[in-house]
Order: structure tokens, then C-alpha cells, then sequence
């Protein structure tokens, strides 16, 4: 793609032309130099969207649940951009996308952009490009940006690093006590959703999931990368204000129903983020961790670009046979890298 | 970091018959040839599907119709995909398509047309062929 296309296609994707949106967003998607031009040129016009994350078990209904919240958002005027992961096939590189059969009301909706991606090898339940397509999405002018997950278990958790309000989805009969106070996908919900709620075991499942809740006494933060526990339950003081105990929330989402006091939980941690100052410190931790990740792809892009392919591959040859082992080996190609440099 | 570009396909069912076996099928294969699918479901309209390849920003759309309704369908779909300045998308069919309908199709710009018994591989073939030609 030559310069003034890029331009051009930009120019119309911040005005909403959903053909150059599309665009973008596989350009991106694409990885490479041309994807960085094209972010750094929207970069500049994101930042105003509310990002919510949906996270879950395979069949929870995490699908269904989108496209009911869509719906209720557009009832508010509000434009609705979704980006729905599925996962790529280890083995044919392939992927079947099949978050759209869920959605099928929504699709002629001219305020509602669906795109549907592959993980291509990511783990953590998103693909590599998921925040640069929410990007894409945010300057283009959607109001709220809908992103879900692959089926994730209980350790895919990129998706708190970039949503603004994590939703974890679970079904009832999901598992035992143990299942909920064990680490992992549980604590990085802002609000836990009991979906299937019309199937017996809902209410034990809440009462579950609200028992973990008073064990935790706390959320936890991601702060520089890592999950930081925040301590809850303090009496009086500053802490008690950057306390957040995720509300335990029933739908059914098939029905509709729950789908409004949903709605409302999260504006209302939207407006608790911005109130306590965690909006502002999450967004700096999320640039910190981006401006990483960045720098550690691109170093790597860069170094295998000096490193020519046989002494790579003699190399792996040698740790193979135990003449070398990989720590020595990574060092001394990086010394030699810098050398031709 | 090889950056191998992926063909993505719309596999869509227009129209009111129920018979999604086939669909399936052939997204099944087209994944295990490297492909990424985007499958749509049941009875869909000609606006959702176009709508759907804008988002997508598919290379190929499968359209499977056993209803008898192709000859309404199809050109339906083809002329809202040139309304939205998707030309460049190929439009394969597969399903119940009588011989006699097969020459009228293809004008219309129908890449590829498919009955029962069609070997997956040649489908397969047939849109690499397609997208891979034109790049």
C-alpha cells in the first residue's frame, strides 16, 4: 500500500466509512511495518471509546451475551464496535469464526461493526492484533467497544490489560467452591456475570462466587504488568475508595433478561474508575505494559534480521547435541549481532 | 515472524431451508486448509451477508442454497456487493443448483458452482486459484 492510500483509507475510517475500517483493520491484523504506520496514524484519535472485555468457559454464553448488550446500548444511541475471538487450529493454521451466528440481529445495524478474528498462535485469549483492531474501531468513532475472548479457562487473562471493564462470565454447575477461589480468570473480573440463570444451580452458584469474594476482601489491579491485590474492606481512609468489589450479576441471556441491571453495573465502574483515579493510573500501566511489548517484538524483529538463518540454525544444532546451551548460545548471537551492526 | 497472509472466507446460508450439513462441511475443510472461516448460520439475507463480507473483509464469499431459491438469492447478493464496492470478492455456490441454471449464474460472476459429491479438495483448489491469482 503506497503513503497517500494509507492517508486516504485513514481519512475514512476516522469518518466512519466502514469499507476503510474493514481495511484497516486487516491491515493491522497483517502485523509489520505497514500496520505501525497505520497505528501511529490513528493513534492520535483513540482514546474515547469504552472498552469491555467478556471473558468466560467455552458455552457460556459469552456470544449471546454481546449481542444483548449491543442491543441495549444502541436502545441508549450509543455506536457499538465488537471484536469476537475464536481460536486458530494448531494444525492447519485455520480457524472457523463463529461468533456471528449469536449476532445475527445485529447485522445490518449501520451503528454496529462486527469483526470476528483468529488468535494465530496467541495464548492468553486474544489475538496479537485484538487491541490494535479495538484501536482502529475507537478512532473511527464507536462509543462502546464490545471484545470477546476466545473460550478461555482459568489463566487467559490479556484481556484485563486492555479492557476498561472486564466482564467474566460464568454458567451455573460451572464447578465447586474450589474452582471459584482458585487463582486465575476470577480475579480479574470487574464484574462476574452467572449466565444460564433460568438452569437449576444459579443461585448456589452466586452464593459461591460471593463467598469468594469475602475471602479476597480485595480486588486486585494490574500494575506495571502484574496483578497487584488491592485491599478492600478498610474502615474509613483513602483505601475504601479504591475499593471495587465486583458485583456478582444473574442473566439470561437468551431471554433478555438481566441484561439492563448489567448495563448499569458497568457504567457504573466506568464512573468508579474515573472518580477514584484508577481509569487514569490503568491507562498509564497499559501504555507502560504496550510501549514493552513493543519494544521487545520490535528488538527481536530487528535482531533476526542481522543474525543470517544458517548460524541460527547451526546454532540450535549445537544446543540439540548439548555442545552449547541455549543461555550461552542467545548471548553470544546477540554479541554477534551487535558486531555487524 | 513470517507474515503469510490468510485467505478469509464468508460461509453463508441465504434463504428458509434448514439444511446446514453441507455449510458445515465445507467450512471444516476450508479450515483445515488454512483458511479462516467466518460462518454465519441459518437464513440469513442477502443485506446481512453483504454487510457481514464489508466487516469481515473477506476474499471469497460461499453462499450454500438447497431451497431452490439461487436464481432470487444470488443475484441479490452479487448486486449489493457491487453497491458496496466489493467487486474484488469471489462468490462460489455450492448446494442444489439445476444444470440448466449453471450458465445463467456464471454471467452473473459466480466463480465456482458446486453440487453434492463435489470433491472438498477441488473447493479448496479452486479458491486458492481464485484469490491467490489475483494478487
Amino acid at each position: 500500500m503506497d503513503i497517500s492510500r494509507m492517508d486516504d483509507l485513514v481519512a475514512q475510517a476516522l469518518a466512519g466509512d466502514r469499507r476503510a475500517i474493514a481495511r484497516l483493520i486487516s491491515t493491522v491484523e497483517q502485523g509489520g511495518a505497514e500496520a505501525r504506520q497505520v497505528l501511529s496514524r490513528i493513534y492520535p484519535h483513540t482514546g474515547r471509546a469504552h472498552i469491555v472485555g467478556i471473558t468466560g468457559a467455552p458455552g457460556t454464553g459469552k456470544s449471546t451475551l454481546v449481542a444483548e448488550l449491543a442491543k441495549a446500548y444502541r436502545k441508549q444511541n450509543l455506536s457499538v464496535g465488537i471484536v469476537a475471538v475464536d481460536p486458530t487450529s494448531p494444525f492447519s493454521g485455520g480457524a472457523i469464526l463463529g461468533d456471528r451466528i449469536r449476532m445475527r440481529d445485529l447485522a445490518t445495524d449501520p451503528n454496529i461493526f462486527i469483526r470476528s478474528m483468529a488468535t494465530r498462535g496467541s495464548l492468553g485469549g486474544l489475538a496479537r492484533a485484538t487491541a490494535d483492531a479495538a484501536h482502529v474501531l475507537d478512532a473511527a468513532g464507536y462509543a462502546v467497544i464490545l471484545v470477546e475472548t476466545v473460550g478461555a479457562g482459568q489463566s487467559e487473562v490479556d484481556i484485563a490489560r486492555m479492557a476498561h471493564t472486564t466482564l467474566v462470565i460464568q454458567m451455573p454447575a460451572s464447578g465447586d467452591e474450589i474452582q471459584a477461589i482458585k487463582a486465575g480468570i476470577l480475579e480479574i473480573a470487574d464484574i462476574i456475570v452467572v449466565n444460564k440463570a433460568d438452569l437449576p444451580g444459579a443461585d448456589q452458584a452466586v452464593a459461591a462466587l460471593e463467598a469468594m469474594l469475602d475471602l479476597n476482601s480485595g480486588h486486585t489491579e494490574w500494575h506495571h504488568g502484574r496483578l497487584f491485590q488491592i485491599e478492600g474492606v478498610l474502615a474509613g481512609g483513602d483505601q475504601v475508595k479504591h475499593s471495587w468489589r465486583p458485583p456478582v450479576l444473574k442473566t439470561c441471556a437468551l431471554r433478555g433478561e438481566g441484561i439492563e441491571e448489567l448495563v448499569q453495573a458497568i457504567a457504573a465502574h466506568l464512573q468508579y474508575q474515573r472518580e477514584s483515579g484508577l481509569h487514569q493510573q490503568r491507562e498509564h500501566d497499559r501504555a507502560a505494559e504496550q510501549l514493552q511489548r513493543i519494544l521487545r517484538y520490535t528488538l527481536l524483529e530487528q535482531l533476526l534480521e542481522r543474525i543470517p538463518k544458517h548460524a541460527l540454525q547451526e546454532t540450535v544444532e549445537h544446543i540439540v547435541a548439548r555442545e552449547q546451551d541455549p543461555y550461552s548460545a542467545a548471548e553470544a548471537l546477540i554479541a554477534q549481532a551487535r558486531l555487524l551492526s | 515472524m513470517v507474515r503469510e497472509r490468510k485467505i478469509r472466507v464468508l460461509i453463508a446460508k441465504p434463504g428458509l431451508d434448514g439444511h446446514d450439513r453441507g455449510a458445515k462441511v465445507v467450512a471444516r475443510a476450508l479450515r483445515d486448509a488454512g483458511m479462516e472461516v467466518i460462518y454465519t448460520g441459518l437464513r440469513q439475507t442477502p443485506e446481512m451477508i453483504a454487510q457481514a463480507a464489508l466487516q469481515e473483509d473477506v476474499d471469497v464469499v460461499g453462499l450454500s442454497i438447497l431451497s431452490g431459491a439461487h436464481m432470487t438469492l444470488v443475484p441479490r447478493v452479487m448486486d449489493l456487493l457491487k453497491q458496496m464496492g466489493l467487486e474484488h470478492v469471489a462468490v462460489f455456490v455450492g448446494g442444489i443448483i439445476p444444470d440448466e441454471d449453471v450458465p445463467a449464474l456464471r454471467c452473473l460472476g459466480v466463480k465456482g458452482i458446486y453440487g453434492p459429491g463435489t470433491a472438498l479438495s477441488d473447493i479448496v483448489q479452486a479458491i486458492r486459484q481464485e484469490v491467490e491469482g489475483r494478487e
